[in-house]
């Protein structure tokens, strides 16, 4: 058999969850398991327990508030793929998780999954860094909630700690009509990205910005946020040459370099597709203003 | 060796119970367990969609699921595409017709993806096809023949006037 032996624990409650995190030594929640079970698999990671959230209630569910968008962690890829909310109120997260994977794994895998695994070149996480999300994670002192900037803390380690499960993923919503992008490369169509940026822009009714988001993941070892970008851009009207001058700024960006890619493909990456999604989001939202405004 | 936990799975319509290790994955159980050898598993770590089931009608990958999290769960492996008298289903026919395999190690994970894909939306353009199957590696078809026999289905099931 592939993965080392466990013990195999199906809580029905959040509290049920907890008590065994806290009680079992080396234990880890399994969620959609397309990334743990893999790693089992491999043997890279050995728990002694395995503590099953899928029967766990009221972890799941997409709900639009008061212009809060709530996402709770059990909640699958796929659910944010087909949720109507979702490609109405959020489309930057419609956008990227149409590139998570595939249909096979999205039918399981989780978006509290993907940001507790927190690989540097992850989609889910790049949006919710672009939206600065807050991730809700209870304990066994209670509840607290953490802004994605203090969450994802370096490659693949967050700020959840080993009593703790993350359990929801809230996000202030952008104006409706605001423009939105996600531009990726990945060598096959589903893999995790070489490079993927995530844009949102609000204009006025002059075309001008008035609020910008960029965000790059596969450039460090946790999404980055370009503040310095978005600052230029503010007050500007995205033509072509500001576009380029900004691509330019996302270009000259400090990366990490590995096996799949050097720092200069990566800086060429950070580029061309920051230039794209600008452009994008540009278009996206301009056309909703003309469409408000006929 | 960890304790063995008893679990009841619905395999194509008929309920298997067995005491399994909570390590068995869903793949191994359906091959080693119940002996349904249909299901094959290539790469065993959720990358090459060989081992693609339906759980609960959704396609799953089986190497990345444990056995007793199919417990009182509904399983489909590639036995059970066909009609019981052995009748291939229509898209079991069009992968024949359209010689959409050659050693077949792929297709029982690329019937059962584009199954549920006819099913959810029956008539797919190509670009959703190919979308649909970047979850499925093939090494010798170059993949022509299989998109070509989903599309012969989706025509087949919705008509040219659905266009
Ligand atoms: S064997 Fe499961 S995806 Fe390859
Ligand atoms: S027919 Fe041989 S792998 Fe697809």
């Amino acid at each position: 058999m592939k993965p080392a032996p466990f013990a195999y624990h199906v809580p029905r409650s959040l509290d049920d969850a907890l008590r065994q995190l806290a009680s079992l030594d080396n234990a880890k929640i399994l969620a959609g398991g397309q990334s743990l079970v893999a790693m089992m698999n491999f043997r890279v990671v050995t728990p002694d327990h395995l503590i099953d959230i899928n029967s766990v209630e009221g972890l799941s569910g997409i709900t639009v508030e008061d212009g809060r968008l709530r996402i709770g962690a059990a909640t699958r890829q796929r659910d944010l793929e087909f949720s109507t909310e979702i490609a109405w109120h959020c489309p930057l997260m419609r956008a990227a998780v149409l590139l998570v994977g595939h249909r096979q794994t999205r039918n399981r895998g989780t978006i509290g999954g993907s940001l507790a695994h927190a690989d540097p070149s992850a989609e889910l996480p790049n949006v919710c860094a672009a939206h600065d999300a807050r991730i809700e994670i209870h304990g066994p002192d209670g509840v607290r909630t953490v802004p994605f900037a203090a969450f994802n803390r370096t490659f693949m380690t967050t700020a959840v700690e080993a009593d703790e499960i993350l359990t929801a993923v809230e996000i202030d919503l952008w104006a409706p009509g605001h423009g939105y992008s996600f531009h990726e490369f990945a060598r096959r169509h589903g893999d995790f990205a070489i490079v993927g940026v995530a844009a949102l822009l609000d204009v006025d009714d002059g075309h001008r910005v008035t609020r910008a988001s960029l965000s790059l993941c596969g450039v460090d070892a946790m999404p980055r946020r370009l503040p310095a970008v978005e600052s230029a851009l503010i007050g500007r009207v995205l033509d072509d040459g500001t576009i380029d001058d900004v691509a330019d700024m996302a270009g000259d960006l400090e990366t990490i370099e590995d096996h799949h890619a050097s720092k200069s493909y990566r800086q060429h990456l950070a580029r061309i597709l920051s230039g794209r999604a600008l452009r994008e989001a540009n278009a996206r939202a301009c056309l909703q203003k003309a469409r408000a405004a006929s | 060796m960890t304790v063995k936990q008893a679990i009841a799975v619905t395999v194509n319509g008929k309920q298997y119970q067995r005491e399994v290790e909570p390590r068995l994955t869903l793949a191994d159980f359906l091959r080693h367990e119940i002996n349904l050898t249909g299901t094959h598993l290539g790469c065993e770590h959720g990358v090459c969609g060989a081992c693609t089931i339906l759980l609960n009608g959704l396609s799953t990958r089986s190497c990345l699921t444990f056995a007793v999290q199919a417990h009182g769960q509904e399983v489909t492996t590639i036995e059970g595409l066909a009609e019981p008298d052995g009748t291939l289903s229509p898209l079991q026919q069009a992968m024949a017709e359209n010689h959409a395999l050659q050693c077949g190690f792929c297709t029982p994970g690329m019937l059962i993806t584009l199954t549920e894909l006819l099913r959810d939306d029956p008539n797919p353009d190509d670009a959703k096809i190919r979308e649909t199957l970047t979850g499925n590696l093939c090494r010798c078809t170059g993949y022509s023949g299989i998109v070509a026999a989903a599309r012969q289905v989706a025509k087949g099931g919705r008509g040219i006037a659905g266009d």
